[in-house]
């Protein structure tokens, strides 16, 4: 018997047997579905690290402890990186990956800064038809990339830059642009308007305002923006194979070249180190960026 | 002199007619408060006057100058926004200075300016702190120093209190009105709360459906409201209606009845009453009483009693039907339920005619006038 002033409620997580049945169901599920999905990029990582009498053993789930003399456990990834054929040519994934590079900087730089700007424009400084014009893009992201491939050919032909990294990085630009005013237009939509009022009352104008008030404001979006661009055009094969000419493939389009080209031994453990290098980048990124991504993620839903 | 005129403005949002012909003069150093219901236009008022809204018609001039077509900034004005609008990555410092940093005042000035302004807001030692970092009040407070800073010839305050709690409101809106004392700019302050305007107003604007319907001292608009509408906004509890019909009138006043009333005179001026006009009496709560001395009777049975301590509010409802309430002495005892009868007297009431407006009363407060 307790008197009632000394009723003290319950805090803390609810009380419970340190093995219940239904924890032990999802544990168990859990832990089956992560072996599942993780099995394939063990399999990758140990086979690119083995020689090819070791991979011929067939014991595909173990990896090679021994070398033996001359046979280093960094071989594949060397040739991988510098020396794989496709066709004549021997020099490696190297030279691609830096196409890669080339086209995915300015690709993601131009066109979060178009958007950023054009976002903004539309939905802080409504000029005449641009809700019309918000509606133009917004079909503009739904039409599919295939249909307007033959017209970005003749278009970039007659640019005179087909064929060149110059046109990869164009097309790229282009075709992200409708998503990502959109997603900067919402973003800037769900802002305090009174920011924007109170900026223009202190005398601010067009690009102070952007690059003072929001840009600052806008980081989670921003993150988000890159990391979708940044993987998104890393990871691209049809504009890289359509526009970028033999010499300028990136990455991608080289690595299914390495795996297609049937010229003498397969060699599975270089081809395997050439695809951890290929999807190492959006590897890095999202490891590096998820918390940041999932906030903006998160922001954008919730506000928008 | 930062004077304020507006010439027959209008504001349509493409086929909705907002401001629908707005005349007002705002002298130097006034304060102003525009008081109206939720949509009545008050907030698009403010932000035409401050230039972040286009005037489809009409004239807006501040200082003598047109400013129709001026961007806020060459106004000459500041504002305070209803949500403070600080900027969040930025420092209470970089806050209140940027309007300065924008027009490039020199370092030495902004500092000195950006200090005085935290001076007089007594918020020195809030200059390094990120808007998350501070309170409800404080927030406010940086939000007026930012307005201050820029040293205006006109403040504009968008329902600046109505973020706050209520003890901090009044706290604040008493700071509002030393500063409007300190610095003598003229101010214009949009709010729904009436007890802000009546405690900070040298004038209340009120408005209904974008058009004013009166403009006056709190006083004036207490004791001699022209129409319905502003007898039923201004005041609070709200003023009672009742319908009357107008026996005769004369130079000395209205005699009137009703169903629950007898005959009695009511002293307004004449104007176009006629016998046999039906009219609608008003009589504020707190001019009933709970004893029968009062000129004009009512009696009814209490559907609500509230006991307030130094007062008591009661609803009550007579036998033909009619709601009334009164504001009557806290000691009295009343029971819901109970037959009661209050009463007024003949001086404190308003009539209306059938139309809305005032026939005008012919005894009014000398305090009005003082």
């Amino acid at each position: 018997m307790s008197s009632p002033s000394t009723n003290i409620e319950p805090t803390g997580p609810r009380p419970h047997p340190w093995l219940e049945w239904d924890r032990v169901v999802v544990y168990a599920f859990l832990t089956l579905t992560a072996l599942y999905f993780l099995a394939p990029l063990y399999i990758v990582i140990i086979t690119s690290f083995k020689d090819l009498d070791h991979i011929r053993d067939g014991n595909i789930f173990w990896p090679q402890t021994a070398y033996p003399d001359g046979v280093h456990f960094y071989d594949p990834w060397r040739r991988a990186w510098w020396e794989v054929c496709t066709g004549l040519e021997c020099h490696g994934i190297s030279p691609n990956f830096w196409n890669s590079v080339k086209v995915t900087v300015p690709s993601v730089i131009v066109s979060v800064a178009v958007a950023l700007t054009t976002g903004y424009a539309l939905s802080n400084w409504p000029f005449k038809m641009s809700e019309a014009f918000f509606t133009v893009l917004i079909v503009g992201s739904f039409v599919p990339y295939q249909v307007m491939l033959y017209p970005m050919v003749l278009l970039t032909k007659n640019m005179g830059i087909y064929s060149t990294l110059t046109a990869v990085i164009f097309v790229h630009t282009v075709f992200g642009l409708p998503f990502l005013t959109l997603l900067f237009r919402n973003y800037f939509a769900s802002l305090p308007v009174e920011l924007f009022k109170a900026a223009r009352v202190d005398g601010a104008g067009f690009w102070r305002i952007l690059i003072q008030i929001f840009v600052p404001m806008s980081l989670p979006i921003l993150t988000v923006a890159v990391i979708l661009q940044v993987t998104g055009i890393w990871n691209d094969f049809l504009f890289g194979v359509v526009f970028a000419g033999l010499p300028n493939y990136p990455m991608t389009v080289k690595l299914n070249n390495i795996f297609t080209s049937s010229f003498g031994v397969k060699e599975y453990n270089v081809e395997m180190a050439a695809t951890i290098l290929t999807g190492a980048v959006p590897l890095l990124i999202y490891f590096l960026s998820g918390r940041y991504f999932v906030r903006g993620i998160a922001a954008g839903a919730v506000k928008g | 002199m930062a004077n304020v005129q507006l010439r027959d403005v209008h504001k349509s949002f493409g086929a909705t007619h907002i401001i629908k012909g707005i005349d007002l003069e705002i002298a130097h150093g006034e304060f102003v408060v525009f008081v109206g219901p939720s949509g009545c236009g008050k907030s698009t008022l403010l932000r035409m006057i401050a230039g972040l809204e286009d005037i489809t018609s009409g004239e807006i001039s501040i200082k003598d100058r047109v400013v129709n077509d001026l961007p806020p900034k060459d106004r000459g004005i500041a504002m305070v926004f209803q949500s403070y609008a600080l900027f969040p990555h930025m420092t209470v410092r970089q806050n209140v200075g940027f309007g300065l940093k924008i027009n490039n005042t020199p370092p030495a000035e902004l500092e000195s300016r950006v200090n005085e302004a935290a001076r007089i807001l007594k918020m020195e030692n809030l200059l390094d702190r990120k808007p998350s970092q501070l309170s409800g009040g404080q927030r406010q407070r940086v939000a007026i120093g930012r307005a201050i800073v820029r040293n205006p010839e006109v403040f504009l305050f968008d329902e600046p209190l109505s973020n706050l709690d209520a003890a901090l409101r009044v706290n604040t809106r008493a700071e509002i009105a030393k500063l409007h004392n300190d610095l003598g700019a003229t101010m214009i302050y949009v709010t729904h709360d009436q007890v802000e305007a009546m405690t900070l107003a040298d004038k209340i604007v009120v408005l209904e459906a974008g058009k004013i319907r009166q403009v006056g001292s709190p006083l004036e608009l207490y004791h001699k409201p022209n129409n319905l509408f502003v007898a039923g906004f201004i005041g609070s509890p709200k003023m009672n209606f009742m319908e009357v019909e107008a026996v005769s009138s004369s130079a000395s006043g209205v005699i009137i009845k009703s169903a629950d009333f007898t005959e009695q005179r009511i002293p307004v001026a004449k104007g176009n009453v006629k016998a046999g006009d039906k009219l609608t009496l008003g009589i504020r709560p707190e001019n009933m009483r709970a004893d029968t001395k009062g000129d004009l009777k009512i009696s009814g049975k209490m559907e609500l009693v509230e006991h307030l301590g130094h007062e008591t509010f009661v609803e009550a409802k007579t036998k033909s039907g009619v709601s009334f309430t009164g504001l009557i002495d806290g000691e009295t005892l009343v029971k819901l339920g109970q037959d009661m009868a209050l009463s007024f007297k003949a001086n404190d009431c308003h009539l209306f005619d059938a139309a809305g407006e005032a026939v005008h009363r012919l005894k009014v407060p000398e305090i009005v006038h003082a």
